[in-house]
């Protein structure tokens, strides 16, 4: 009965607000637009991604195309690389931030507040500023090619720090000193009172450092000349250079490298939301 | 904000209570040392001693292979701002960033303020606004490379049914650099969206309730509560669009290579240029350096600007 009358409420909205949703879905199309054609040019015959007018709509999809996209290309080798990669960052970069953001929210040290700044500067240097220094430093290493080149410069992070820290302020002091009585150390604590008590903001951390590692470009670019070693944005875009011949292929390997993310963005939007934000709400 | 006040001193001599409180110190860092030295060590290796060894090797000049280093002193970072070619690479990055950020926040706060509404499935709308966030720099090319590709696009298709003049989008120096920043814009629009509605989400319901017992319009509405209740946001959102575009690599690399004509060689494409393709390493350096001082300068705005307008809000 309530159900009915919401639903009856909900249907009178829609429609007196149809225009509304007229422009809602005019700019969705218009966002989807790129991605919608490349869906289409990803299921055509080769011979149709070469003829004017371009087609709209694939007449006779093509999905063989994605199949040759894991058996033609490399994309699963690609993937297996990114993932690894993005999964070592994320992994490192929530270590090393829920450790620091700890000892500056719950222990006293000296130097903690200068120290604390020098976490912060670290945001102000572009990476691309010390691209040079850094790529000389993973060739002296013999890292070229190696999944360490591709992940160590970038395990440490001053922003989780910081999103972390604002968190576990929030954490309840008396926590701490009950902990103290009952002899738990600071690790103790943070794996299994001040962790727990988390688990959104680390899932924040998480969420973003994983989509930022995926997506790298330049330092894969960099530290990758074998093949092998590419990760999936390399790939796809030494590919597309490459591989005129499959363009339709590469581009389904397009689709494929964006699917994972697209999920990602789409199943933890909140804590998308909430880490991008983080910086707009401070200023 | 930061530091707390240490415990409060105890009732000793000044001299022995210094002393116990460099031992309790000492002891406080060693306990601490493990929690920090993770990242301490990782940012000392991978952004303080690169830092500083660009600013080094801006000093210097590299032969051919990038092996010999001559020092050449602060000559070098004189020639960087005053070569035409860099002061034309600033000026492309200049009009790049120019190019993507107006438009971004633009439309980002169209989207935002449409996202924004109260409406039946209106979430839909809000994941399909910000998707663009998960597309990243080379998934973006690639399709643009599609929709820009003067011969068989969809972009010049368009333009050629509607009767305008078609266009030749990345070879043209005249429209490449605007076909590479229309890729961005879309890529970034995720981001602008999200942000931005976030924004107008922390406006404080009460406001829009006094305006509209006071008899505002919807336009009056928009003028007095919303715009100043986001202009932080649209500010955050402009300036980190700025750093963006300064800090803009693949796009260009996969798009244009720079060219034609070095009409999209922007300042990280430069660098990369001098370093990994001339091994000019000391001039890629000094040119580094002067990335990092500008980027500094910006955030350095943001900062000061985002203080001044949450206080005066």
């Amino acid at each position: 009965m309530r159900r009915r009358r919401t639903f009856a409420r909900a249907a009178k909205r829609v429609a007196t607000s149809s225009p509304m949703y007229a422009l809602l879905v005019a700019s969705a199309a218009f966002i989807l637009f790129p991605l919608y054609m490349t869906v289409v040019d990803s299921l055509q015959p080769l011979a149709k991604l070469l003829t004017y007018p371009p087609d709209f709509w694939p007449d006779s999809p093509q999905w063989s195309n994605y199949r040759a996209a894991m058996t033609d290309i490399p994309m699963p080798r690609y993937m297996l690389n990114s993932l690894v990669m993005a999964g070592v960052i994320t992994a490192g970069q929530v270590t090393t931030s829920a450790l620091a953001a700890y000892a500056f929210a719950f222990m006293r040290f000296p130097l903690r507040t200068p120290l604390f700044f020098v976490f912060l500067s670290t945001m102000m240097v572009p990476w691309e500023v010390s691209i040079i220094p850094n790529f000389q430093t993973i060739q002296r290493l013999d890292w070229i090619d190696t999944y360490q080149g591709l992940t160590v410069p970038f395990l440490a992070t001053a922003f989780g720090t910081f999103l972390l820290r604002q968190h576990f302020l929030t954490l309840p002091r008396e926590l701490k000193d009950a902990a103290d009585i009952d002899g738990y150390g600071n690790l103790k604590f943070l794996l299994f009172v001040v962790v727990p008590l988390s688990r959104a903001a680390l899932a924040t951390l998480a969420v973003f450092s994983f989509l930022q590692a995926w997506n790298q470009y330049l330092w894969p670019l960099l530290v990758t000349n074998d093949p092998d070693m590419r990760t999936v944005q390399i790939g796809i875009a030494a590919l597309q250079a490459e591989e005129v011949q499959r363009t339709n292929v590469v581009l389904a390997g397009t689709i494929i490298a964006l699917v994972p993310m697209l999920l990602l963005v789409i199943v933890f939007q909140r804590f998308l939301v909430r880490g991008l934000t983080a910086g707009a709400v401070k200023g | 904000m930061i530091g707390e006040p240490s415990a409060a001193p105890v009732a000793t001599p000044a001299e022995r209570r210094r002393r116990r409180r460099g031992a309790r110190g000492a002891t406080e860092l060693i306990a601490a040392a493990p929690f920090l030295l993770p990242s301490l060590v990782l940012f000392g290796a991978f952004v303080f001693y690169p830092l500083v060894r660009s600013i080094y090797l801006g000093f210097h000049a590299t032969d051919p292979f990038g092996r010999r280093e001559i020092w050449v002193g602060i000559e070098q970072y004189q020639d960087v701002l005053t070569s035409p070619d860099f002061v034309h690479s600033l000026l492309v990055t200049g009009q790049f960033t120019l190019y993507t950020v107006i438009p971004a926040t633009a439309i980002g706060l169209y989207l935002a303020l449409l996202a924004y509404q109260r409406l039946p499935g209106i979430i839909v709308f809000r994941t399909i606004f910000s998707s663009t966030v998960a597309s990243s720099v080379a998934v973006s090319s690639v399709m643009f490379l599609l929709l820009l590709n003067p011969g068989v696009g969809v972009l010049n298709y368009l333009i050629d049914r509607t009767g305008g003049p078609t266009v030749s989008w990345l070879t043209d120096p005249t429209w490449a650099l605007p076909a590479v920043a229309m890729t961005t814009v879309w890529m970034n629009l995720g981001f602008a969206t999200i942000v931005i509605l976030a924004g107008l989400q922390n406006i404080p319901e009460e406001l829009y309730e006094a305006a509209r017992a006071d008899g505002a319009s919807p336009l009056d509405e928009f003028l007095h509560v919303t715009l100043p209740g986001i202009s932080p946001t649209l500010l955050f959102v402009s300036v980190v669009g700025v750093i963006f575009a300064f800090q803009s690599f693949g796009q260009i690399h996969i798009l244009t290579r720079g060219g034609p004509l070095d009409s999209t060689n922007v300042i990280v494409y430069s660098i990369y240029q001098e370093a990994f393709l001339h091994y000019n390493i000391g001039l890629a350096s000094a040119q580094a350096v002067v990335l990092f001082v500008i980027v500094l300068l910006l955030t350095l705005v943001q900062f000061a600007a985002a203080q001044r307008w949450v206080f005066y809000r």
